[in-house]
């Protein structure tokens, strides 16, 4: 378990150096230069233009030799300083996606995994069920296949305008200050409500087909053959093919929890809500490469610690993995 | 009588119709009797094995019923014969390999089953588990691996522990050696004969194609083709003095210890068996028997030709029943055996 745990972590260390360094080059291979591109909005006298490049290069550190840079970048990471965003400034990279975060997190987490508990549940469900089969895996095809920004549109319009149940976007009530008051919290949830929904349902019917074809599989594999032929109750069967089933669908869910810190992106513009993905829209929209580095810093972050997350959990539940991520021979 | 098997049919059902695998089979195995099933790929072997404890839904019975230790099996209800299943009737299934479920360990497996079938006092099982497992060789680890984590072998035999951890009365060996080089082929055969002998298991379907670890192991054979049974008898009678022509051919097609093959040529038999779709009317092998005559467009009877040994064959019945004799011309069977006489 030690073994398997350091070759992880050295596995994750590897990904994250890399991930850090394209994170750091990206940007730079964009032609232009930033601090230009930035000054470039002011109508500027050529003497102060200078005065203004030489002190803003040296605030973004964009002044060095590239050594210099990638080498402060990795101290800037390192002391958790991302530096100022452009396009908000002069807020704080690590403020701005601090803000942003929760949001995103309570918005995808819940939505991802009662989902997928749900999905999984109803897709076994259906394997065994005539009926539940019939009328399930059809409404599951009709919302995987529909495009989400039309539900997007559909779902806000029905709720919110025209039977006015949930507000229609936002993620608190304009006329609320953020306070741990319980209007406002009351007031999060309800905004919370709709955006939730639409990311439920659609990522639902995903699961849901996907689990009824694998215990359909695994009900009729060799392992439950044997079980049956031996008199085991069917219930005792069908979780052992809930078990086995589980694997590839676990593999599916740590994929999207993976992503989960990136946002998402239609969501949240779609209902204006305040998570990383919109944060991410509008530093593309401004050029604002400090937010994109620190976002992408994150993201790369939280895909790391969802990955490393999972694969502890497979572990416990998949005992060959156990085997092969000790290098030996499944 | 362990089992008796009366005019058991089983058909499979298609979208052509059922397709009458095992048709109208009948035979009866000694309590302690090891019996082996041999025949060709699609004879109807497995089909007999797997009717006797668990038809999947493809499956269907046609007729004819099963008594065990004098009780009818049910075997067309799913949730009576459950209950029989393991403790009363057995299977090692074809797929060993493939059959302990992989994510959960062998101890953990084992107590499920015990659990499904109510056992009280699991105790007193699991500590007769450790005898056997220490009985042939097993370290009692064994229980808290996984089966990825066993060879072969030793999943054959983990498979044959489990199953006949409840002393089954009877136990349906479905190839169990098939899978296997031939040592560890003798070790398993000869475990099956260990378990007998110690009463673990009253009785024995071996299923196989290889009649060769059936004369290692089984007390008597039989041979089914084109889902019939063609003859049974004690072992010694089925490889030294087989009576049904195909039997004999397929004895004859086997490679013999101590013969230069370069010498003497090795033979199959000519032409393949027919299909269980339009099943042709009569004998079965009528096509491919050297031996055929007018009378074989009816369906010969199993019938006992003498104690213990039973050929579902015209000329044979003929020849010992006293009737007419069938003059076989010189050189009809192709593959030069001394096939002619035998068991005369």
């Amino acid at each position: 378990m030690r073994r398997f745990l350091s070759r992880k972590l050295i596995t994750y260390l590897i990904a994250f150096v890399i991930g850090v360094t394209v994170d750091w080059g990206i940007p730079r291979l964009i032609p232009g230069d930033p601090v230009q591109a930035y000054l470039s909005q002011f109508s500027l006298q050529p003497a102060g233009y200078d005065a203004l490049y030489k002190t803003m290069s040296e605030a973004f550190g964009t002044n060095g030799s590239a050594w210099d840079q990638y080498m402060h970048y990795w101290q800037s990471i390192l002391t958790w300083n991302m530096g100022v965003s452009i396009g908000n400034f002069p807020a704080r990279v690590t403020t701005l996606v601090g803000q942003a975060l929760p949001y995103t997190l309570a918005l995808l987490i819940p939505a991802i995994v009662l989902s997928y508990i749900l999905g999984n549940r109803l897709g076994a469900a259906a394997a065994r069920r005539k009926g539940l089969d019939n009328s399930v895996l059809p409404l599951g095809y009709v919302f995987q296949a529909m495009p989400y920004p039309w539900l997007a549109l559909i779902i806000p319009y029905l709720l919110a305008v025209v039977w006015h149940v949930f507000p229609l976007s936002g993620g608190y009530s304009n006329s609320l200050l953020p306070t741990w008051s319980w209007t406002f919290i009351g007031s999060l949830l309800t905004h919370w409500f709709l955006p939730f929904l639409t990311v439920f349902l659609v990522s639902l019917g995903g699961w849901a087909i996907g689990m009824r074809n694998l215990v359909i599989y695994e009900l009729e594999n060799d392992s439950s053959r044997y079980l049956r032929a031996l008199g085991a109750r069917e219930r005792v069967i069908r979780r052992y093919a809930y078990r086995n089933a589980s694997l590839p669908q676990l593999s599916g869910l740590a994929l999207q929890l993976g992503v989960v810190v990136g946002g998402n992106i239609v969501t949240e513009i779609a209902f204006q809500y305040p998570g990383l993905g919109k944060l991410l829209y509008t530093a593309i929209g401004n050029k604002d490469y400090f937010l994109l580095q620190g976002i992408f810093i994150f993201i790369i972050i939280g895909v790391l610690i969802a990955n490393f997350i999972i694969d502890l959990v497979f572990i416990s539940i998949d005992p060959r993995t156990r085997l092969s991520m000790q290098g030996a021979p499944a | 009588m362990s089992l008796t098997v009366e005019n058991l049919s089983v058909a499979y059902r298609s979208r052509r119709g059922d397709i009458t695998a095992v048709d109208n089979v009948s035979f009866r195995l000694a309590d302690g009797e090891i019996m082996g099933l041999a025949g060709e790929s699609g004879s109807g072997k497995s089909t007999i094995g797997n009717a006797l404890i668990y038809m999947d839904p493809r499956m269907k019975l046609a007729g004819g019923k099963a008594l065990l230790d004098g009780k009818e099996l049910p075997l067309a209800d799913n949730d009576a014969m459950r209950k029989l299943r393991m403790t009363e009737v057995s299977l090692v299934p074809q797929y060993a390999m493939s059959a302990l479920p992989p994510t959960r360990r062998i101890g953990k497996i084992i107590t499920d089953l015990l659990r499904s079938h109510g056992i009280k006092d699991r105790d007193e099982v699991l500590s007769e588990l450790l005898r056997r497992l220490e009985l042939i060789g097993l370290k009692d680890e064994i229980l808290r691996r996984y089966a990825f984590e066993l060879s072969g072998g030793m999943r054959q035999r983990v498979t044959i522990i489990m199953s006949s951890l409840l002393n089954p009365s009877l136990l349906i060996a479905d190839e169990v050696t098939s899978a296997l080089d031939v040592s560890t082929q003798r070790a398993v055969g000869e475990m099956l004969i260990e378990f007998r002998d110690r009463g673990y298991i009253k009785s024995a379907i071996a299923i196989t194609h290889d009649l060769s670890i059936l004369a290692q192991i089984a007390d008597s054979i039989t041979i089914m083709y084109a889902g019939r049974l063609a003859e049974k008898a004690s072992t010694a009678a089925i490889t030294e003095a087989p009576l049904h022509p195909y039997t004999q051919a397929l004895i004859a097609s086997l490679p013999e210890v101590g013969v230069r093959h370069e010498d003497t040529t090795l033979t199959g038999i000519p032409g393949r068996p027919p299909s269980l779709v339009n099943p042709p009317s009569g004998c079965r092998f009528r096509e491919r028997c050297p031996f055929a005559f007018d009378k074989c467009t009816e369906t010969p009877p199993f019938a006992e030709i003498r104690p213990g040994h039973q050929v579902a064959c015209w000329k044979v019945s003929q020849e010992h029943g006293g009737g007419t004799r069938v003059t076989v011309p010189a050189g009809a069977i192709a593959d030069g055996a001394s096939t002619e006489g035998t068991g005369e």
